[in-house]
């Protein structure tokens, strides 16, 4: 399946000659991203500002989350609860704050130890080659065969995860694009002549990997664990309106998304709206940045 | 390049086998056991115990699960006890509901991202192409039932002009009986899909606008509409073989979600009530029927390219 996933095209490199530069240290060229790609600087200080606002704002905007209210459910917007309340009584502004924690939490964990699991995998696959290199990407097409949210909605009727059982089990069904891409991208660089000369300087598969391969992938890597972030948070959402999320009374965006849901057509819109607008707002800003990077990172990636 | 297929079914086919391994462990992991979902909550031990000595339950790990093979390779997917049908009466039940559904959604997708994908490509970095990008880029950060959703509180909740429920029909002439119905569900997946395909179209379109023949093309004096329909649009057919094989699993995914949010009787409705009833034998069977049709499109999308684009050599 690899074969043609390489040829795929990507979109097109940045404006201009200056395609290759690949001599600068990673986090000059994801500086220069920011300040050259305005979609990519948009995307950061729309990150910038939903993280302030679901971790800074309880500083400001003070609302019991935990306890419930039956004295105030549904409440339209008001000077007290300027985004009203919801059907237990949580003020849905305080509450879209939280929820903002918990799902920018799982986003960003998901994303940082699926694309740890996904590059080691991916760099061991693609630098030792031949019967292993076989095995393990047969294992990566079997699991990408199984349609995740499928099982996810038959998990979600035996049990409710804790956050850390959360985190992990979407890390473990998302290091598979990484895996795939950074083995692709190892296979070409192992027969660099860097690579040739640290082995005839008797560097050992493990520093050859460590050192040298997995740091020249890190345009890819740090890309798509961009994109990784987006996802995850989308797929948290997803799998929220199926029950399958954290137990009350934790706040996910998906949650509140999906019990406001049951309010449709009383037209109480504030428990619908702002939910779906959070994650959107959030999904778009990490998709901006990711293809900003990788444009001025010339990455080439399968998706989008 | 027969070399080449040859292999590439041989990779399909120990891919589909591991996967019936991987489902066949997934379903003793779980939690939920099918004796306990068919005799309830009070079964006696000895009820349980008779229940998988009947059928075949009993049996070391490895014994099942060449049972399950078999079953399998005899085209049989499993037998919901909760149902007391078997899965492939279900499936094929359903599936023409599902063919209209998916079906129509795709073509739509396609006669819209591929005209504004060339659209975007030769306008590229104008507004139109912002503008596409845009749209493109929420539509694929929504999640999708909120997408469903915003249509049917505008449509059905504000507007009242189209129904928020799929047709209510089981079979198929029923749900073609009700169009109206039709729509809401339709254009939902259809937009989905589009936000799917045309990132990937713009970027294909892009480059093969600077490819050599459409620069010829401009040098012998074609006109751009001549250049856009008889060379671009053509060569940028070539990977939508490719796109679609590898969107089914996203396809099927999402429409599982249109499906459970309009009520469509489809598959993807027939597995989720399946997984909320604890009818494991349904989820098991439409789990194995769905990864191989993923494997499936992926390896026609790869015969497919190889075979139209004869500037592909494999080896």
């Amino acid at each position: 399946m690899t074969d043609i996933a390489a040829q795929a095209p990507a979109s097109a490199g940045p404006e201009g000659g200056e395609a290759i530069r690949h001599h600068d240290p990673a986090w000059r060229m994801i500086l220069r991203a920011f300040t050259e790609n305005k979609l990519a600087l948009a995307g950061l200080i729309l990150v910038v500002v939903v993280v302030l606002f679901c971790f800074a704002g309880p500083l400001f905007w003070h609302t019991n989350q935990v306890a419930t209210n039956i004295m105030q459910v549904n409440q339209r917007p008001s000077g007290k609860h300027p985004l009203g309340t919801d059907d237990l009584g949580y003020d849905v502004l305080g509450r879209l704050m939280a929820g903002g924690q918990s799902s920018l939490e799982v986003g960003l964990a998901v994303a940082l130890v699926a694309t740890a699991i996904g590059v080691l995998y991916g760099v061991i696959s693609g630098f030792f080659g031949g019967l292993a290199d076989t095995v393990l990407m047969r294992f990566v097409d079997i699991l990408l065969a199984i349609p995740v949210v499928y099982l996810f909605i038959d998990l979600a009727t035996e049990f409710r995860p804790t956050l850390v059982l959360l985190i992990l089990v979407l890390s473990l069904l998302s290091w598979l694009g990484p895996a795939r891409l950074v083995r692709g991208e190892t296979l070409s660089l192992r027969v660099r002549e860097y690579v040739e000369a640290v082995r005839t300087m008797g560097g050992r598969s493990g520093r050859i990997i460590l050192r040298h391969l997995v740091p020249n992938t890190i345009g890819t890597i740090v890309v798509n664990a961009t994109f990784q972030v987006a996802d995850a948070i989308s797929i948290l959402a997803v799998l929220s309106y199926f029950g399958f999320s954290l137990p009350p009374p934790t706040a996910t965006w998906g949650g509140m998304l999906e019990n406001g849901v049951n309010f449709l057509y009383d037209g109480y819109w504030w428990e619908i709206y702002p939910a779906g607008l959070m994650i959107v707002l959030t999904v778009v800003a990490f998709n901006f940045i990711g293809d900003g990077l990788r444009d001025s990172l010339d990455v080439r990636l399968q998706r989008r | 390049m027969i070399g080449y297929i040859i292999r590439r079914i041989g990779q399909a086919i120990i891919v589909i086998v591991g996967v019936t391994i991987l489902v066949f462990i997934l379903r003793h992991l779980l939690p939920g056991s099918i004796a306990r979902a068919i005799l309830g909550v009070h079964a006696t031990p000895v009820a349980i115990a008779a229940f998988n000595r009947q059928n075949g339950l009993d049996h070391p790990l490895p014994v099942q699960y060449l049972a399950f093979l078999d079953q399998l390779l005899h085209g049989n997917l499993g037998y919901s006890f909760k149902q007391n049908m078997t899965v492939d009466a279900i499936v094929l039940h359903d599936l023409p509901n599902d063919v209209l559904l998916v079906g129509v959604s795709l073509v739509l997708a396609l006669l819209i991202a591929i005209p504004v994908g060339i659209l975007q490509a030769v306008q590229r970095n104008k507004l139109t192409d912002y503008t596409a990008t845009g749209v493109a880029f929420i539509l694929y950060s929504m999640p999708p039932y909120l997408l469903g959703l915003l249509l049917i509180a505008f449509f059905a909740v504000n507007l009242r002009v189209l129904p928020a429920e799929a047709p209510q029909a089981p079979t198929i002439s029923g749900v073609l009986a009700d169009p109206v119905a039709l729509v809401l569900p339709i254009a939902t997946l259809t937009l989905i899909t589009i936000a799917l395909f045309s990132r990937y179209m713009r970027s294909s379109a892009i480059d093969s606008l600077t490819q050599d023949y459409i620069r010829t093309a401009r040098a012998k004096g074609l006109r751009q509409t001549a250049i856009l329909f008889r060379h671009l649009l053509r060569n940028s057919l070539i990977p939508v073989a490719t796109l679609v094989g590898i969107s089914i699993p996203g396809i099927l995914t999402f429409g599982l979600i249109v499906e459970q949010l309009f009520n469509f009787p489809g598959i993807g409705l027939a597995y989720f009530n399946a997984a909320v009833n604890g009818d494991y034998p349904v989820v098991f069977g439409i789990t194995v029927l769905v990864a191989a049709a993923t494997v499936v499109g992926n390896l026609i999308a790869d015969i497919a390219y190889a075979v139209l684009d004869p500037r592909v050599r494999y080896d």
